[in-house]
């Protein structure tokens, strides 16, 4: 369907990638683990590999939680727009086809949450 | 009529405001003076067909809103000189007035702007004057809750700069957009929108648990204002179900259109209530009903016999009404751990429900509460209770329709995030719920320019690249007053002040105290 108008009616997206100054957006979600009210949205750079990524931007935001301690991001089963999904860390998020706005949900055996998940 | 009789009976003088100053134009073409009737593809074969809801003339209306306004100002000037605000149950209190004076009463007058316009734009002079009528109400409504609470501006924080904040706060977008949704409509989408979606179907579950919500906390003012403005809302509930019956009587081809619109500002207004929802069972001290007690009285009772009356004319109950009765359970719950979480990027102080407060929401959610909510607040309680009160220093995953942080979970599975996304013309855009994700595919031009606020921040729009300067710059929060816990807060400790208590320090977790 579309817009019902008295005129063409057209418009640009506003969040498309070149909008971000060079950056993209990457969302992340952890299941299980609702001490995270929702996905985080995070600022990256396209060129930053994934092993930066997960050690540089994924670690910080996810370290208040006690199973982020030991989490090992070589042993995770991720998934790129809810499609398995095996990234090389050496490789930048472009190059692993992480683009802009994709969600990334990130799995790690035996880190399934506190409580049943409740946490 | 007879010429000798001067008092004219209500019916007539209701004929003389209404119909007979309308005309038939001579000159210009109807179509060219009433140009947006009938692109939205509703057919309208006999205005005369119009009931009008209000029957109100505008000399009864001058009068009796002006005896109203009397006694309203006359208990506002009571409550300021009393110093009414140190009655009130407890200041955790104000933080539901924040809430409504930043998320709500902008939309008051939004509502005044939007029923102006289309009380312009409806050939039929009944539903011109009806509208007309309404605009100056809205007016009025937005006026007085801003004088009922400039009292407690000068007491407590965060009501300073309203509609600053509703035009940029992350949250506020959330109500800012459904607004601007509905008044960027055409007039008959915004009167189902607003006059029926809104008024008819849910405005119960917004305006009864504040205004209870006041009285149950000792706040006489908003109470007052709540009992002034029954009035007028029960004259737009009658607007809003007559536009529905008449918009059905007159074509069977508006049926389809008019279903998907109650389908569309259905979902819309129940994502909006989400806000209320934690405001009745976490903000206000002394609790009114849960809400899941109010949604089942409000919506799926009233609701209920108001979509049977509707079948006859083949309209059904609005689609996903079963997610949105399965979400009852947890939406609140959900809800607040988001504020809390975000605490440092609101106007208003969250705070940890206190050990009785939980034991209330067990009560409230055997089914929910201590299994899926309980376990986290306690362990936000310890983390507290050793300093590291819990913020989320990461920005979330908003609905490109809704606004919401994508925060709900499955219908029927708790434990996982209802996570919905799509690709349109090579962009990807993420949703909440199958409700948000309809909105958008119907009508993907109107929402791929959704102004999100985290993407905003992240495009450099908001005066900073960092939460704190975005709150304190962009937003205009005062960091350290407005925003963080309740405890320890400039808030809580004026309270303190007040109840003659000694003065806190921020660890000190006297939540059960106060």
């Amino acid at each position: 369907m579309s817009v019902k108008a008295l005129y063409q009616y057209s418009a640009e997206p506003r969040d498309l990638q070149a909008n971000f100054n060079g950056m993209q957006l990457v969302y992340l979600y952890w299941p299980n683990h609702l001490l995270f009210c929702s996905p985080f949205a995070f600022l990256a750079s396209p060129e930053m590999s994934m092993g930066e990524f997960c050690e540089q931007v994924v670690r910080p935001a996810i370290a208040a939680h006690p199973q982020a301690a030991g989490l090992d991001f070589g042993q995770a089963q991720w998934q790129l727009n809810n499609q398995p999904f095996s990234p090389d860390p050496a490789l930048s998020l472009a190059q692993n086809g992480v683009a802009h706005k994709a969600l990334l949900t990130l799995r790690v055996p035996g880190l399934d949450g506190i409580a049943g998940g409740a946490i | 009529m007879a010429t000798k009789n001067k008092k004219l009976s209500l019916k007539d003088k209701y004929q003389y405001l209404t119909r007979d100053m309308a005309w038939e134009p001579s000159y210009q073409k109807k179509e060219d003076i009433f140009p947006y009737e009938r692109f939205e593809g509703i057919k309208i074969t006999d205005w005369d067909k119009w009931e009008d809801p209000f029957r109100l003339t505008m000399d009864a209306y001058w009068k009796y809103q002006a005896e109203k306004e009397k006694k309203l100002y006359a208990i506002f000037d009571a409550f300021a000189q009393n110093n009414g605000h140190q009655n009130i149950s407890d200041a955790r209190y104000v933080n539901a007035l924040k809430l409504f004076l930043t998320g709500v009463s902008p939309l008051e007058y939004g509502a005044f702007q939007g029923y102006a316009k289309v009380g312009r734009h409806f050939s039929g002079a009944g539903a011109r004057v009806a509208c007309q009528m309404q605009s100056i109400d809205e007016l009025r409504h937005v006026q007085t809750q801003l004088h009922a609470m400039s009292h407690y501006n000068k007491h407590f924080n965060g009501l300073h700069d309203f509609a600053h904040m509703h035009d940029r706060v992350w949250f506020l977008s959330v109500p800012k957009s459904f607004f601007d949704d509905a008044r960027s409509a055409g007039p008959f989408e915004f009167l189902t929108a607003i006059s029926f979606s809104f008024e008819y179907v849910l405005t119960n579950l917004l305006f009864v648990p504040f205004m209870s919500g006041a009285a149950y906390n000792g706040d006489m003012a908003t109470v007052t204002f709540g009992f002034s403005a029954q009035s007028d809302e029960a004259r737009h509930m009658t607007l809003g179900l007559e536009v529905i019956k008449f918009m059905l009587e007159q074509h069977e081809d508006n049926v389809p259109i008019v279903q998907h619109w109650i389908d569309k500002w259905f979902w819309r207004g129940y994502r909006l209530l989400s806000l209320v929802s934690m405001m009745m069972d976490y903000m206000l001290p002394n609790k009114v009903m849960s809400w899941k007690d109010a949604w089942e009285v409000y919506y799926e009772q009233n609701g209920g016999a108001l979509f049977k009356d509707l079948e006859r004319y083949g309209i059904r109950p609005p689609k996903y009404q079963d997610v949105a009765n399965d979400g009852k359970n947890h939406i609140s719950h959900q809800l607040w751990s988001t504020f809390y979480q975000y605490s440092h990027a609101t106007n208003f102080h969250t705070w940890l429900p206190s050990a009785a407060e939980m034991d209330w929401l067990s009560e409230q959610y055997p089914d929910t509460f201590d299994k899926y909510y309980r376990p986290r607040f306690e362990h936000w309680q310890k983390m507290q209770d050793k300093g590291e009160r819990f913020y989320n220093n990461t920005l979330p995953q908003l609905c490109q329709v809704c606004q919401v942080p994508t925060l709900f979970t499955e219908h029927g599975d708790p434990t996982q995030l209802s996570l919905r996304t799509l690709e349109h013309e090579g962009e990807r855009y993420h949703f909440c719920s199958d409700g948000c994700c309809d909105i958008f595919k119907y009508e993907p031009e109107k929402y791929i320019q959704s102004w999100l606020p985290v993407h905003q921040i992240y495009q450099g729009n908001c005066e900073g690249a960092d939460v704190e300067t975005v709150v304190s710059k962009y937003y205009h929060i005062n960091i350290g007053q407005d925003n963080f816990d309740y405890v320890g807060s400039p808030d809580h400790q004026r309270w303190q002040a007040i109840k003659g208590n000694r003065p806190l320090g921020g660890d000190d977790d006297s939540r059960d105290a106060a």
